[in-house]
């Protein structure tokens, strides 16, 4: 199968080389890469979380956290440790080994799906010829996590939290992938490298533009959009956690560390989808269209920046997710919960045609042009 | 069919609206077992300690039954051996949220019995006050409302609103939720210096903000699609259970005993009872938010009218009210509050029944929950307004 792929979409473009790449050495470049997907994981979601926290509270007239280090900032921090030193209760009904391991099923993937994220010109892992196949299939792998949990936790309103999960999964993975596949068509590859090297140069009538993708499938972007808010179940989206009447869903029975894993999922999750939507939809490290990093202005502006560049790179970045982050509270501070027939009925009727319909299009110009 | 039975005849299992995405998979005759799920004690949608034990299959509501009494306090019994004077102590705990109407009702009921006539100036107060606290009341609703259906933000600005009305009440009052303020003959205090100015003020600054509630969350898609065709209550069967308040509204009929049958000064001022069309939650939502609307043009006319003069008239060291029986029927915020005294010319009630709005409202549930889905018996839930201590008193 990989090899039939592989082979099929051969890449057009020369597999990008990581900054961390450093020496011949086998360990040194490893221990580099395994301390960057560690730091973006443990890290990012934190600062997300704080964007959350002040977000929300400035639009509910209040003032968010502020206690908790400089502005309150630490708060989730503080959050974490409290929830280590609870205690770890399990339902005597529960299915132990299951419930035990249903949040580490959830997180395990959230962490992978970081790997092959470019973070800015060099500063990636592993640069995957099959990177946004590979992100997308990681990505759902959480589902079985809350499954699990769902199940395990032997609470009624744990089951149903964790069967509408599944049900919002089936129903929302197809849109989400129809509008990625749109953008693996225009750009011509799948590895997110390539993607983010493809929107900086693109030939039309044989004039080289620069543009997003944004520009061009404004539709799918949107479609992408909100088929990753259901993907995470964040509001208006959250039915399987729904805590008007499930109580908290699937994370009914959970406590202490376990509950701080799922909620890190959460977290992860909404920064890993938005780094994605960085890399498809939104140039991923570039400033503006066509504006070069400052460092590289030869060579299309995307590699070997020097240090300033880089570092201006990932803020570039870190800066885009965080706007995608702060889009996502700010549509759970508006819109009520919608229903879970009402959301299956906008996926299949509404947002999978859309999908389609942009698929056909943006297939149909990059063959006349 | 006597009216009982249609109350509680079953209806068909149809889909809410338009939803039909988790209907039965087939053709509908696979046997499930259902299950039973048990919404309560102690649940975020009760606001309270309430409990439905719904019959689910899958998704669906078979059936409903509410339990009630969690919160039984004996109020009925207690008063029995409270001097008139202390009732009002009582009576402000039952709904919380309307401390201020319910020892309204209590003072009226005693000095009806009594023959007992209070000064104007106290009369138009307590309507002013009143005003108030169906605002305060009403503001609550709409932010719960708003958390059941998974809307955050309703709440907080329902909440920086109730903030102005609350500090409000408390200079007149000292008190924020059992404000204590009415007595037999009259009130406490007079208002003090100032408060017409404020009550006007806060009258302006909540007028100007309440577009954003019709804007936030009535005119909010997700909003209608989840309230539109939830739970409607038919007019006849919204009668023959006893609803009353803005449940009873929002299914067309008028009923409003400020404007059917006047208290206190009512009858002077123009009083609009606005209605829904066909009783769902969307009607009874915006029969609330109408409803403060128009509590505030009533404040607005009481500002010009309250005249000078004394606010309580004398009462008697010992405050005994003669044999008999009387009842007194108000306009609490979720509905009719009624309250039979029956003497036997003691200092203490022989008896006082109430008749709370919020026992009759969720008499409606069962009835407007079979057939649903989870979601929107939540939704129903939160859209016939109960206090948890006023049903069970």
């Amino acid at each position: 199968m990989m090899l039939l792929v592989t082979s099929g979409v051969a890449p057009l473009l020369a597999q990008a080389e990581s900054l961390l790449d450093v020496g011949d050495s086998f360990l040194l470049p490893l221990v580099l890469k395994l301390a960057l997907v560690l730091a973006v994981f443990f890290v990012v979601p934190l600062v997300a979380g704080y964007v959350e926290h002040k977000a929300m509270g400035r639009m509910q007239h209040r003032r968010g956290p502020v206690e908790a280090g400089p502005f309150g900032s630490l708060q989730l921090v503080a959050d974490g440790i409290k929830f280590i030193q609870k205690e770890d209760l399990i339902p005597a009904a529960a299915d132990k080994w299951v419930f035990a391991i249903a949040p580490g099923v959830a997180l395990v993937p959230a962490m992978l799906v970081i790997v092959v994220l470019p973070f800015g010109p060099g500063v990636f892992a592993l640069d995957l010829e099959l990177g946004l196949f590979y992100v997308l299939s990681a990505s759902s792998v959480s589902v079985l996590g809350v499954l699990m949990g769902g199940w395990a936790s032997a609470n009624k309103f744990s089951l149903f939290g964790g069967l509408r999960a599944g049900a919002q999964l089936i129903a929302y993975e197809l849109p989400l992938i129809l509008a990625a596949i749109a953008v693996a068509v225009q750009a011509g590859t799948l590895s997110l490298v390539g993607i983010v090297e493809a929107q900086s140069g693109f030939m039309l009538f044989g004039t080289d533009v620069n543009v997003w993708y944004v520009f061009p499938q404004l539709l799918g972007f949107g479609i992408f959009f909100v088929a990753a808010m259901a993907e995470l179940s964040r509001p208006p989206f959250d039915m399987p956690i729904g805590d008007s009447e499930l109580v908290f869903g699937y994370m009914t029975e959970y406590s202490g560390i376990k509950y701080a894993m799922y909620m890190l999922t959460e977290y992860a999750g909404m920064v890993s989808m938005s780094a994605i939507m960085v890399v498809l939809y939104l140039g991923g490290w570039q400033i503006l269209p066509g504006v070069p990093l400052p460092g590289c202005e030869v060579g299309g502006g995307l590699f070997d920046c020097g240090v300033t560049g880089t570092l201006l790179g990932v803020a570039v970045t870190l800066a885009k997710i965080m706007l995608l982050v702060f889009v996502m509270v700010w549509a759970r501070v508006t819109y009520p919960r919608l229903r879970e027939d009402q959301l299956q009925r906008l996926s299949w009727l509404v947002l999978v045609p859309l999908a389609l319909v942009n698929l056909a299009l943006i297939t149909i110009a990059k063959v006349v042009f | 069919m006597s009216d009982l039975d249609l109350a509680q005849q079953v209806l068909p299992a149809t889909a809410p609206g338009e939803g039909i995405a988790v209907e039965l998979v087939g053709n509908g005759d696979m046997q499930t077992a259902d299950m039973s799920l048990s919404i309560g004690e102690a649940h975020p949608a009760t606001h309270g300690v309430f409990r439905i034990v719904l019959e689910m299959d899958g998704e669906r509501v078979v059936d409903a039954h509410p339990v009630i009494g969690y919160m039984h306090r004996g109020f009925e019994k207690l008063a029995e051996h409270r001097d008139y004077r202390q009732i009002k102590a009582l009576v402000n705990r039952h709904d919380w949220l309307s401390g201020f109407s319910n020892e309204l009702g209590v003072a009226l009921v005693v000095e009806k019995l009594m023959e007992f006539e209070v000064p104007d100036r106290a009369q138009w107060i307590r309507m002013l006050l009143a005003e108030w606290n169906r605002i305060l009341n009403h503001l609550m609703f709409i932010g719960s409302y708003g958390l059941e259906l998974g809307a955050i933000t309703p709440m907080f600005y329902a909440f920086r609103e109730r903030e102005d009305i609350q500090a409000l009440l408390e200079s007149a009052t000292g008190g924020r939720l059992h404000f204590t303020y009415n007595q037999v003959g009259g009130l406490k205090i007079d208002l003090p210096k100032g408060f017409l100015h404020e009550s006007a003020r806060v009258s302006k600054v909540t007028r100007e903000r309440l577009p954003d509630y019709f804007d936030l969350v009535l005119g909010n898609e997700i909003f209608q699609a989840r309230s539109k065709g939830v739970g409607p209550l038919p007019m006849d069967v919204g009668l023959s259970i006893g609803v009353t308040g803005p449940t009873l509204q929002a299914t067309g009929l008028p009923e409003d005993s400020r404007a059917t049958e006047p208290y206190l000064k009512y009858g002077e001022l123009d009083v609009e009872v606005p209605v829904g069309s066909n009783g769902d939650a969307y009607d009874r939502f915006s029969c609330l938010l109408h409803r403060i609307r128009v509590s505030l043009d009533l404040i607005d006319q009481i500002h010009d009218h309250i005249p000078p003069g004394p606010v309580n008239s004398k009462l008697p060291k010992m405050v005994k009210a003669p044999e008999g029986a009387t009842y007194v029927r108000t306009e609490n915020p979720l509905g009719q509050l009624s309250y039979w005294l029956e003497s036997d010319g003691g200092r203490n009630p022989w008896r006082l029944k109430m008749r709370t709005p919020s026992f009759s409202n969720v008499q409606a549930i069962p009835y407007l929950m079979r057939g649903q889905l989870l979601p929107d018996a939540v939704s129903i839930l939160g859209s016939v307004f109960f206090v948890v201590g006023d049903i069970d008193r």
